[in-house]
Formats: C-alpha cells, sequence, structure tokens
C-alpha cells in the first residue's frame, strides 16, 4: 500500500471510530437519563415480561417517541436513547460511503452504495 | 426489582464481554438468559437481544477500528454477501422448514469447534509463507492489509479463497434471515478459516459486520413493538461496559486462548441449535 494511502485509511478510521464514539455516547447518556426519570415517574412498577403485550405505539413510532422524549417522558427517552444506538451501524455505512468517495475508491463506494441500499430498504421499507 | 436488575446486569456485562472477544455478538447468552433464567416472553427476548448485538458491535467497534484491527474493505465486501442472503433467508423461511436448517448449521458448528480447537495453536500464515500470486483478486479490492500484534509492530495478511469465504457468508446472512441469530459464527468461521484471516482480524471484523446485520431487522422489531425500555435499558449498559473491556482484552490476549473461547462458545451454540432442531421435529 502506498504512503498516502495508508495516510488516507488512517483518517479514515479515526473519522469511524469518532462518529461510533459519538453515537454510543450519546445513547448511553439519553438511556441513563431516561431511566432515573422512569423511576421518578414511576417509583413501583411491577416488572411483568412472562407475557407479550407490543409495547403501546408510543414507544413504537419513531415521530411519537421524538415528541414524547421532548416532554421528558423516562420511557421515551430511553427509546431515543435505543434509536440512536440502532442507527449507529447505519450510521457508519454512510460515512464509509463518504470516505470512500473522497479517497475516490470507486470500486468500494459502488459496494458501499449497495449495503447502503438494501439497509435503507429493510430499515425504512 | 434490584436483584432482577442485577441479573439482568451482570448477564449483560458477561454477554458484551464473550461477544466482543469472539465476534459472535451477544445474542446467545442474552436470549437464553431472559427466556430460561428470568422467564421473559421469547419476543421481548429476541427484540432486547438485537439491541444487545448492536450495541456491542457498536461499543467494541470504537477500538477496534482506531486501533486497526477492523478491516473496512473486507467488512464492506462480505456484508453485499450477508445482507443478500438475509433476504433470501427471509424468502425461504416460507419454503425450507427450520429445523433441518438447524441441524445442519448445528452440525457445522460442532465440526468447526472441533477444527477451532484442534487448530489452537496455528498462526496464521503470513504472506511471504501463502505464495501469492500477482494481481490476484483480493489485490484488486485492497482486501490484504496489516493489524498490530503489538504496539508499533504491524504484520501483513492476505485475503485468499474469496470466493469460498464469499459463498459462507451468503449461506450466513440466509441463516439470520432464516433464525435470526448464529450468523457471527458462520462470518468468524467464513474468514478465519476459509478466507486464513488471522483470528484477531476475522473475529473484530465480524464485530463490525453483525451490527449492521442486526439493525436491518431492528425497524421491523421496534415497530413489532419487541424492543421494551426499561428491559433494554439494563442489558445495553451492561453490554456496553462488557464490549468495550472486551475489546481492550482482545488487543493484549493470546490468540490460542481467544480460539479456545471461541470454540467452547460455537459448541455450546452448535448443541443448542441441534436441540432446538430436535425440539421441532418432536412438536
Amino acid at each position: 500500500m502506498k504512503t498516502d494511502e495508508k495516510k488516507t485509511d488512517e483518517r479514515f478510521r479515526v473519522m469511524i471510530s469518532n462518529v461510533l464514539r459519538l453515537g454510543v455516547s450519546l445513547s448511553a447518556i439519553l438511556i441513563i437519563i431516561g431511566g432515573v426519570l422512569f423511576f421518578i415517574q414511576h417509583p413501583d412498577t411491577v416488572f411483568d415480561y412472562a407475557t407479550f403485550k407490543s409495547e403501546p405505539s408510543k414507544l413504537k413510532d419513531i415521530v411519537l417517541i421524538l415528541r414524547n422524549a421532548f416532554s421528558f417522558s423516562g420511557r421515551a427517552v430511553i427509546q431515543l436513547g435505543l434509536l440512536i444506538l440502532i442507527s449507529t451501524p447505519f450510521l457508519r455505512v454512510l460515512f464509509s460511503l463518504i470516505g470512500f468517495a473522497i479517497e475516490k475508491d470507486r470500486i468500494y463506494v459502488f459496494i458501499t452504495g449497495i449495503v447502503l441500499v438494501v439497509l435503507s430498504f429493510s430499515l425504512f421499507g | 426489582m434490584g436483584i432482577y436488575f442485577a441479573i439482568l446486569f451482570v448477564g449483560a456485562l458477561i454477554a458484551g464481554l464473550l461477544g466482543s472477544l469472539t465476534g459472535l455478538g451477544g445474542g446467545i447468552i442474552i436470549v437464553p438468559l431472559l427466556t430460561i433464567g428470568l422467564g421473559v416472553d421469547i419476543k421481548y427476548a429476541v427484540g432486547t437481544s438485537l439491541v444487545a448485538v448492536i450495541a456491542t458491535s457498536s461499543g467494541a467497534a470504537v477500538s477496534y477500528v482506531k486501533e486497526g484491527l477492523t478491516n473496512f474493505r473486507i467488512a464492506m465486501f462480505l456484508e453485499t454477501a450477508t445482507t443478500v442472503g438475509a433476504i433470501c433467508g427471509a424468502a425461504l423461511a416460507a419454503i425450507i422448514s427450520s429445523w433441518s436448517l438447524m441441524i445442519v448449521f448445528g452440525v457445522l458448528l460442532l465440526y468447526s469447534a472441533f477444527n477451532s480447537f484442534k487448530n489452537r495453536k496455528t498462526e496464521f500464515l503470513s504472506i511471504n509463507e501463502q505464495g501469492i500470486k500477482e494481481n490476484s483478486f483480493a489485490e484488486k479490492l485492497k482486501l490484504d492489509g496489516t493489524y498490530p500484534v503489538s504496539p508499533g509492530n504491524n504484520i501483513s495478511y492476505h485475503a485468499s479463497h474469496l470466493c469460498g469465504g464469499y459463498l459462507m457468508m451468503i449461506l450466513a446472512g440466509i441463516l439470520s434471515g432464516l433464525l435470526g441469530i448464529g450468523s457471527g459464527a458462520f462470518k468468524v468461521i467464513a474468514m478465519d478459516t476459509i478466507m486464513k484471516l488471522p483470528f484477531k482480524v476475522s473475529s473484530a471484523t465480524s464485530n463490525f459486520m453483525i451490527g449492521v446485520t442486526a439493525a436491518a431487522s431492528a425497524g421491523v422489531y421496534l415497530s413489532r413493538g419487541y424492543i421494551d425500555p426499561v428491559l433494554s435499558m439494563m442489558v445495553v449498559l451492561g453490554v456496553l461496559i462488557g464490549s468495550m473491556t472486551g475489546a481492550r482484552v482482545l488487543m493484549r490476549s493470546n490468540t490460542k486462548i481467544l480460539k479456545v473461547v471461541f470454540s467452547l462458545v460455537i459448541l455450546l451454540l452448535g448443541i443448542e441449535m441441534i436441540r432446538n432442531g430436535i425440539l421441532d421435529i418432536i412438536r
């Protein structure tokens, strides 16, 4: 591998690592804040997960999760943190695409593009 | 309630640790812990496990990527195989009975466990020992790389048998699309055993890939209401701490020990899959 190619790869690695660190930290902070809020708001909740009764739509729909999180509902804040966590793999594919485009690596822009399309299709489709 | 959360947290910690060390993700531990250990409904367990796998993947990748253990190009190249495989798997689910697959894949895992244990002492072959053809496909795709064995000491490696590795990845994808489990094991096997990559690179790269595979089905799980915030909260926090610790441990540990841990975990996974397959027939 050429030296300048090695350098861009190095920068690329640092960028992806930072994107992941930011996503994971933000998610963890929101989950902790949400958890504290939840136990303040519902101090004597009985936990029963033995039978499945799907989550209420305010914890399933992305728009509703956002709206409830901004009104400081503990569970919605946790759910927002989980959403950010779930989006980290998607973000790193997106940033890889940008990275490969900057490196003008056509083959990998194409390969990453395929992964991104399939991933978006299954995430939002 | 305190004990409930303590078990959840400690279990998640172990799952994150083992998941990031072996490249398998934490699902193998989270699902039985929740269903058998705590009596949680399988749907909640699967939803929580999915979030846990993403947490393991992203948590460990922060270090693996920075240290240069993860090979981006190999990950991206093979992800085209796993994602396409996953779609095929979901389509095949209607035609193929899952028990036969569980038994076939289970036996394959037992074989790989044996194989991996037997070869625990063999380090991978360095570039010079392999006698690589010039202008190979791997070179064109820039899949070869270097990785640090100790600070400042990088070793070059070569990706061989791309075809075989790619086919194995399609299989791993089909498996995750069909059954939603065990794809991490086949990713490591494809890279370590077939493509002859160093074990640590295989593990870190598999770890990187499973996040994408899991994220692909997260949308569906969320909209079906499988992801409970309070249950996931403890698991995610435990897994994140576990996987970040695991990533640090991996960089310093001996490949031989990692391979033994890996073969033990996939041995258990194989037995579990065969057991589930047989239970399916009896029912």
